[in-house]
């Protein structure tokens, strides 16, 4: 993309983008550590730490939606710069909530562990299901920081494989609590986690779907997977 | 109230709308409605002032009741092309029209020699940049245009100046001293009058050729207003250097670069998702 003739507005612009790409990087961090704290048995430092993280990413989500306000107010952006803001306020958004599903996580793996019978799927299915998820996760801020359509696209359709895997814990789960009702509590805990690895994967996609809509114009939220894909091969 | 019946109804056409979104289109970024009927059109039009060429081959309608934008870099022929439709340049020796502009219903190429360019001017009006009354009382400004046709009946020219000053959403502020000089008005209430004056003759199309830009914003903002009332009755065309003011009054965008359309559409379009990369940078303010 060219230079404004404004190079103020160019400056701000960019703040803006680079903002959302450091919230971006927090988030992911945050996401990286809730899952680590899965796995580990004893540590609650790591736990601590995506509450921290958590405060930062909120500051850092009203701050950039102060500035696409400022923006809009004093530039009354069109076109391209218009369909940015618009998306970044909703990026950030989805950012956010990818950081509560974090904390979630971590706070809830201090409930699962210990509890033998569910460890297999603790430590195999949901944490390869996460790392599905941060695939996802960091190929949207990578399609973001591009806005590479294609790259975006991907994401969308790698959605699919995540609730399939959902599915799949679901199915394992349910067979632990009808064999051994005394691993229902923990089970539902472990459901809750998996319910928020998925969630980290809808809100990824929305951040792809959102580049979508700052490059070509058109509002593909509520398109299936190929439609996305034909749209982006489109001019 | 409503009755059981027209909620059910309501529901029902609520639930197709829900229908068709869920079937999967991606909705289009701006309504695909039908255009609406043509007012007039300029076909392959180019124009010289010399030898210089100032406009090549344009064509572009202009949508009957519809207010039509043209943005564009200073110099890029966006006047040149609005005072075509009035034949303003036929005022100024050396100059040359090739191309036609049709006006609708009847067909009839403004551009023509056997057109009669006065008879063109009652058609097609016009408004300035700069508030220009006639040096004349505020009540012969808007009779002027009805005595050039020869209406001299005082009782149809009342009416009519009543009327015009209506129109133009001037009439309560001047209607106790209308013998006084049209340029004792401020400045808005001059640009007020002089759509008053281009409104007598019952224009079809109306060209405002950046008619605020001498104007403070408060008197802005109430000749756009006046445009959106206007254009319930009369086509229209303005030019304009405020990219924000053909957003915020045009139904249609032109963006001319170097006496050529480069693109014309929906300004809902032109201000959201451009095609042509030379609007998007221009409007976005990436140009030159």
């Amino acid at each position: 993309m060219s230079d404004h003739t404004s190079k103020q507005f160019d400056a701000e612009m960019e703040t803006i983008r680079s903002g959302v790409l450091s919230m971006g990087g927090l988030v992911e961090r945050q996401v990286r550590r809730a899952i680590e704290a899965l796995g580990e048995d004893e540590d609650s430092r790591l736990i601590d730490a995506v509450g921290a993280d958590e405060l930062e990413i909120n500051q850092m989500q009203m701050l950039i939606d102060q500035q696409c306000t400022q923006v809009i107010a004093r530039r009354q952006p069109t076109a391209v710069d218009l369909r940015l803001i618009m998306m970044v306020t909703k990026i950030v958004n989805d950012l956010e909530r990818i950081g509560d599903e974090a904390k979630k996580i971590a706070y809830k793996s201090a409930a699962v562990r210990g509890n033998d019978r569910l460890t297999r799927i603790r430590y195999h299915d949901v944490v390869r299901m996460a790392g599905g998820t941060q695939k996802m996760l960091r190929e949207s801020l990578d399609a973001f920081a591009r806005l590479d359509v294609n790259a975006a696209a991907r994401v969308v359709e790698e959605d699919d494989d995540i609730d399939v895997a959902f599915n799949a814990v679901m199915r394992q789960l349910i067979s632990f609590m009808m064999e051994d009702p005394r691993t229902i509590g923990a089970a539902l805990e472990v459901v809750f986690i998996a319910k928020s690895i998925e969630r980290i994967g809808d809100h990824s996609k929305n951040i792809s779907e959102s580049v979508v809509q700052v490059v070509k114009g058109k509002d593909v939220r509520h398109a299936s997977a190929d439609q996305i894909r034909a749209e982006v091969a489109g001019e | 109230m409503v009755t059981a019946m027209e909620a059910r109804t309501q529901t029902t056409t609520h639930a197709t709308m829900l229908g068709s979104a869920r079937s999967g289109a991606i909705a289009p970024a701006v309504s695909d409605a039908p255009a609406p009927p043509l007012k007039a059109e300029s076909r392959n039009l180019s124009f010289h002032y010399g030898k210089f060429q100032a406009l090549k081959s344009i064509s572009m309608p202009v949508h009957e009741y519809q207010v039509t934008a043209l943005i564009g870099p200073s110099g890029c022929g966006k006047s040149t092309f609005l005072r075509c439709f009035n034949r303003m340049h036929d005022l100024y020796p050396n100059t040359r029209y090739d191309g036609e502009i049709v006006l609708q219903p009847d067909n009839t190429n403004l551009l023509a020699d056997d057109v009669d360019p006065i008879e063109v001017r009652m058609r097609v009006s016009m408004v300035f940049q700069k508030p220009n009354p006639f040096p004349k009382s505020i009540y012969e400004n808007v009779a002027y245009g009805l005595r050039v046709r020869g209406i001299s009946n005082r009782n149809m020219l009342d009416e009519k100046v009543e009327q015009s000053l209506r129109g133009a959403a001037l009439w309560d502020e001047v209607k106790h001293r209308l013998n006084e000089v049209g340029s004792n008005l401020s400045g808005g209430q001059q640009q007020r009058l002089c759509i008053a004056r281009a409104l007598a003759t019952d224009p079809e199309i109306m060209l405002f050729d950046e008619p605020t830009s001498a104007l403070d914003p408060i008197a802005t903002a109430s000749i756009e207003e006046l445009i959106s009332e206007l254009k319930k009755k009369v086509t229209i065309l303005i030019v304009t250097h405020n990219m924000q003011q053909a957003a915020r009054v045009s139904d249609y965008t032109a963006y001319m670069y170097l006496g050529e359309v480069v693109e014309f559409d929906k300004t809902d379009t032109i201000f959201f998702k451009p095609r042509r990369k030379e609007t998007e940078d221009y409007i976005t303010g990436r140009f030159g």
